[in-house]
C-alpha cells in the first residue's frame, strides 16, 4: 500500500464540497423539532449593582422560560482562569460592564420572546465607572521580564523614548455566536455550537450545570470563522443555552445576531506600550526598557495569558543584552477583552517595530541594517533567556520579502503621496512555557476492520484547514490515500482532549501526534489484526525549560518569523490612507498544505491591515458606539491590498516535517510596516492605530 | 404566492412581509443562504433575483412573487459542481465557508456579465461580500481562473 505523499501538495479542502454547495451545517442551519429561541438580557449601566429584577404582573408568563442566577444549578461562574465572570449577574452583586447578561429568555418563537423582554424591568444602583488605565486600581496580571542590567548612565550612547498606543478590534467573524441546547435523558445536556475548543466549553459547562462528564456533551458544528473570538465565549452561551433548555425541557437556540455580537463580546486588548531603547552611537543595541498596560475590561477573561504573551514579545525579534520588561493588565468596565488572532503580540510587535525606526531614524541608519544589525540570529538568546538552537528564519524572511519587492513609483495621483513600510517579527508557536506541559494534549487514532483509519481529535476546523492537514499528515505517515483516512466528529463524548484550537499549535503540537499515531499504526499492523487504537499525548521535550516565577527560559518550543513589505498611498486632502501592495515572506518551517498556508498569511494579513487603519471603535459610556456592521467597518475586496506571499521553509525539528504554526504570526506585521509607510510617504509618525484619515490630517497639520 | 426556486416553482402561504432570508431558510430549507449582519452589509445572504445579486436579508417575500430566485445550492447541476466551485476548491477561496454562498453567487453573476474581467472588475464585483478568512486573493484569483 504505497501511494504518493500527500505532503507539501495542496490537496483539496476536506470539507470544500459541502462549503461550496450550502450543505455544510452551521450552528444556526440545524433544526431541532420543538426548539425554542432563547435571548440575553443584558445590563445598559457600565458599574453598579443589580437592585431588582420585576416581572410585570399584567403580562402572562406561561409561555415563555425566565431563567436567573437562582436557577443555576452549579456555580454561578464562567470556568476559565479566575473565577470573576458570572454567567448572570446575582441580586446585589455587581455589575462591571455593559451588555453583562442578567436574565435569560426563551419562548416559542422570537416574537413572543421580545414581547416579555418589554415585560421585565431591571433597577440598578450605579456606581462610578473607571475607563482611564491610569486611573484603574484592580489589576489582574503583572509580568517583569529581566535580563542583564538596564543601566541609563552611559556616556556615548543615544536614548530613544517613545509610547505607542493600540486600540480595540472585533474578530468578526463571518458567522455570529451561537449555540443549541438540547437537554437529553439522564440529566444529559447536549451542546451544539459555533465554537474553536470543544472541551472548554464542556469544563464550563460541569461547573455552572453541576454535571457529570458524561452528562455535559459538547459538538461542534461546521464553525463560520473564529480568530480567538470563539476560544472563550462559547461557554458563555452554552451555559445560557442549557440553562433555558434545562427550564424549558427542550431544545433551545440562543443564535446572536450581529448588533449583540459586536456589542457584547469580546475584542482585542487596547494598550499603551511605552520604550526606552539605548543604543551606542554605531546603532549597536545596548538596553530596552519597556512598559506595557493592557485593558482588560470587566472581567479577568485570558487576560494574564495575553499579557504573558505581550510581554515575551515586547522586546520584538532583536538580541539585547539588557532588557527589562513591565507589562501590567488592569481592569476597567468595559466589556471584557480577550482571545485575538496573535494574543498580545501584535499590541506590543507594533511598538516594537517602530521603535527599531525611530532609533534609525534618531542615528541616522537605514532600518533595515539597523535590523540586520540586531536581528536574533542562531545561537542568540531573547529576552527570557532562550536560547535560539534551530530554525531560526529572521534573515531570510527579511532577504527573501527585500528580493521580492520592486521600486516604488510615485503615484499619478497629485495630492496622494505614495510611501513604503517595513517590518520584521517573529511569533512563538504553540502554548507559552509549559502549556503544553500541563495540558498533554490527547488523540486517538483506529485503523478499523473496513480498512479505513479514523482520527479522533477534538481540534476544530475553523476554516484554517485543520480536518485536511490532519488527513495528509495520517496519509502520509501510513502510506495510503488520503481517501481512506476519516476524522470522526468535534464532540466531547466521541473524541479525547486534544487542547484548544488556539495559540497556532494545531498543527505543529497536534499534527506531530497524529502523524506519530498513523507510523505507530503502521507498524503494529505487521503483526496485529484490525482493529487497532492507540492514543498519543504531548509530551514535553526535556530540552526545553521554563520557570513561570521568574520568567526565564524557552517560552516557546519554536518561533515562525516574518517580514512584511507595505505600500500605502496617502491622501493628502482627505487624509486617507490605502495600503495598496503586502508583501510578506514567511518562514513556516515547512508549508504542509501551501495553498492553505498562504490562505491563512494572507487573511491575517488583512485582518492586521483593517486593525492598523479602518477598524476604530468608539466608546461611550462604556459601550462601544459603532457595534452593527453599518458603522464598525472591515475591509472588502475593494479595500484591499495586493497581497504577495512568499513562504520560506526552514524545518523545525519536532514539527510534522518541520512544519511551525503560522495562524497568528500574520497580525503581527503588517500594522509598523504601515505606520512606518505612511512616515514615508508623509514624513510624519502616527504612535497609535487605527491611522484614521482624521489622525493622518491632524499629524499632518501639527508637523 | 408562487416563485421560481433553483429552477422549480414553489408556493409560500405565509406572510409577504417576512424577509426572503428567512423564507429560504426556515420554510424552504434553504441553509445555504446565512445571515451575517442582518442589514446588508457583509452579504452572506446574497442570492440571484432575476439576475440581480441582492441581500436576502433586504427582501421582503413579497418582493419575489413571480421571479426567479437562485440560492446556492442551485448553482450545481445535478449535484455536478460549476466550474467556479470547482475553482473555489482548488484555489483555496473557501476558508470557514460561511461567506462562500453569496460570494459564488455575486462572482456568478460577475461571470455572467463581465466577459474577461480584471483583477478591479472582480474586486468590484465582490465589494458587497466581506469575507474575514482569506484576504480576498484566492477568492479573486478563483474567480479569474473561470473568466472566459
Amino acid at each position: 500500500m504505497v501511494s504518493r505523499s500527500p505532503i507539501g501538495q495542496s490537496v483539496p479542502r476536506r470539507e470544500g464540497a459541502e462549503k461550496v454547495t450550502g450543505a455544510a451545517k452551521y450552528t444556526d442551519d440545524l433544526v431541532f423539532p420543538g426548539a425554542w429561541y432563547g435571548k440575553t438580557v443584558r445590563s445598559t449601566i457600565p458599574a453598579g449593582r443589580l437592585r431588582s429584577i420585576s416581572l410585570d404582573p399584567a403580562f402572562d408568563w406561561s409561555s415563555v422560560v425566565v431563567v436567573t442566577a437562582d436557577d443555576i444549578p452549579g456555580e454561578n461562574v464562567v470556568h476559565l482562569i479566575r473565577d470573576d465572570q458570572p454567567v448572570l449577574a446575582r441580586l446585589g452583586g455587581e455589575i462591571r460592564h455593559k451588555e453583562e447578561p442578567v436574565l435569560l429568555l426563551a419562548g416559542p418563537d422570537r416574537a413572543s420572546v421580545e414581547e416579555a423582554a418589554r415585560h421585565i424591568r431591571i433597577e440598578y444602583d450605579k456606581t462610578t465607572p473607571v475607563y482611564d488605565l491610569d486611573k484603574a486600581t484592580e489589576v489582574y496580571s503583572t509580568i517583569e521580564i529581566s535580563k542583564g542590567e538596564v543601566v541609563e548612565d552611559v556616556e556615548d550612547v543615544e536614548v530613544v523614548q517613545r509610547t505607542f498606543k493600540v486600540g480595540l478590534q472585533e474578530q468578526l467573524y463571518i458567522e455570529p455566536q451561537g449555540a443549541i441546547a438540547v437537554p437529553e435523558a439522564g440529566g444529559t445536556i447536549r451542546i451544539v455550537g459555533s465554537l474553536q475548543c470543544p472541551y472548554y466549553v464542556h469544563r464550563a459547562l460541569k461547573r455552572a450545570l453541576k454535571l457529570t462528564d458524561a452528562q455535559a456533551i459538547v459538538v461542534q458544528a461546521e464553525t463560520g470563522g473564529g480568530f480567538g473570538g470563539k476560544e472563550e465565549y462559547p461557554s458563555m452561551v452554552a451555559i445560557h443555552a442549557a440553562l433555558l433548555a434545562r427550564k424549558a425541557e427542550r431544545p433551545v437556540r440562543l443564535i446572536y445576531d450581529r448588533h449583540e455580537d459586536l456589542a457584547a463580546t469580546t475584542k482585542r486588548h487596547p494598550g499603551v506600550i511605552t520604550h526606552r531603547t539605548t543604543v551606542g552611537k554605531d546603532g549597536t543595541l545596548l538596553a530596552q526598557d519597556i512598559e506595557i498596560v493592557l485593558d482588560g475590561g470587566g472581567y479577568c477573561t485570558l487576560t494574564p495569558v495575553v499579557l504573558s504573551r505581550a510581554a515575551i514579545h515586547a522586546a520584538g525579534p532583536y538580541s539585547c543584552p539588557n532588557v527589562w520588561i513591565r507589562a501590567r493588565a488592569v481592569a476597567t468596565n468595559t466589556p471584557p477583552n480577550g482571545a485575538f488572532r496573535g494574543f498580545g503580540a501584535p499590541q506590543s510587535l507594533f511598538a516594537a517595530e517602530l521603535m527599531v525606526e525611530h532609533v534609525a531614524e534618531r542615528l541616522g541608519m537605514s532600518s533595515v541594517d539597523l535590523r540586520r544589525k540586531w536581528m536574533l540570529r542562531l545561537g542568540d538568546t531573547t529576552a527570557t533567556g532562550q536560547k535560539l538552537t534551530e530554525s531560526v528564519g529572521s534573515e531570510m524572511v527579511l532577504d527573501a520579502a527585500l528580493k521580492a519587492a520592486a521600486t516604488v513609483r510615485p503615484s499619478d495621483r497629485p495630492t496622494v503621496r505614495r510611501g513604503r513600510g517595513l517590518s520584521l517579527v517573529f511569533h512563538g508557536s504553540g502554548f507559552t512555557g509549559s502549556g503544553e506541559k500541563k495540558l498533554q494534549g490527547t488523540i486517538g487514532f483506529e485503523a478499523l476492520a473496513d480498512g479505513t483509519f479514523r482520527i479522533l481529535t477534538a481540534s476544530t476546523e475553523i476554516g484554517q484547514g485543520t480536518k485536511t492537514i490532519f488527513c495528509q499528515l495520517a496519509a502520509d505517515a501510513l502510506g495510503v490515500p488520503l481517501e481512506r483516512i476519516t476524522l470522526a466528529p468535534q464532540d466531547t463524548s466521541l473524541v479525547p482532549d486534544s487542547g484548544p484550537t488556539v495559540a497556532s499549535r494545531t498543527a505543529m503540537i497536534v499534527g506531530r501526534l497524529v502523524q506519530d499515531a498513523a507510523a505507530e499504526v503502521r507498524e503494529r499492523l505487521k503483526r496485529e489484526k484490525l482493529p487497532i487504537r492507540v492514543q498519543k499525548s504531548y509530551v514535553q521535550p526535556e530540552s526545553l525549560h521554563w520557570d513561570e516565577t521568574t520568567y526565564r527560559g524557552d517560552a516557546y518550543p519554536i518561533y515562525a518569523w516574518a517580514c512584511t513589505i507595505a505600500d500605502v498611498d496617502v491622501d493628502m486632502i482627505t487624509g486617507e490612507v490605502r495600503v495598496t501592495d503586502l508583501i510578506t515572506a514567511v518562514d513556516c518551517g515547512k508549508a504542509l498544505h501551501p495553498v492553505m498556508a498562504e490562505g491563512q498569511i494572507e487573511g491575517g494579513s488583512l485582518q492586521a491591515v483593517g486593525w492598523a487603519t479602518i477598524e476604530e471603535i468608539k466608546m461611550k459610556d462604556g459601550g462601544y458606539q459603532n457595534d452593527r456592521l453599518a458603522t464598525y467597518l472591515i475591509p472588502t475586496a475593494l479595500d484591499a491590498p495586493r497581497i504577495r506571499t512568499i513562504l520560506v521553509e526552514n524545518p523545525y525539528s519536532r514539527g510534522p516535517f518541520g512544519a511551525k504554526g503560522i495562524g497568528e504570526l500574520p497580525m503581527d506585521g503588517p500594522a509598523p510596516a504601515i505606520i512606518a509607510a505612511i512616515h514615508d510617504a508623509t514624513g510624519v509618525w502616527l504612535d497609535e492605530i487605527p491611522a484614521t484619515p482624521e489622525k493622518v490630517l491632524a499629524a499632518c497639520a501639527s508637523r | 404566492m408562487r416563485f421560481t426556486l433553483n429552477g422549480q416553482p414553489v408556493s409560500y402561504g405565509g406572510s409577504g412581509a417576512r424577509r426572503l432570508l428567512d423564507v429560504l431558510r426556515e420554510d424552504l430549507g434553504k441553509t445555504g443562504t446565512k445571515e451575517g449582519c442582518g442589514e446588508g452589509e457583509c452579504g452572506a445572504c446574497s442570492v440571484i433575483v432575476d439576475g440581480e445579486v441582492v441581500d436576502s436579508c433586504l427582501v421582503a417575500a413579497g418582493q419575489v412573487e413571480g421571479c426567479n430566485v437562485t440560492t446556492v445550492e442551485g448553482l450545481a447541476d445535478g449535484g455536478r459542481l460549476t466550474a467556479l466551485q470547482q475553482a473555489f476548491i482548488a484555489y483555496g477561496a473557501a476558508q470557514c465557508g460561511i461567506c462562500t454562498p453569496g460570494m459564488l453567487l455575486a462572482a456568478h453573476v460577475l461571470l455572467q456579465r463581465t466577459r474577461r474581467p480584471g483583477a478591479d472588475d472582480v474586486r468590484e464585483g465582490l465589494a458587497g461580500n466581506l469575507c474575514r478568512c482569506t484576504g480576498y486573493t484566492k477568492i479573486i484569483e478563483a474567480v479569474l481562473s473561470c473568466a472566459t
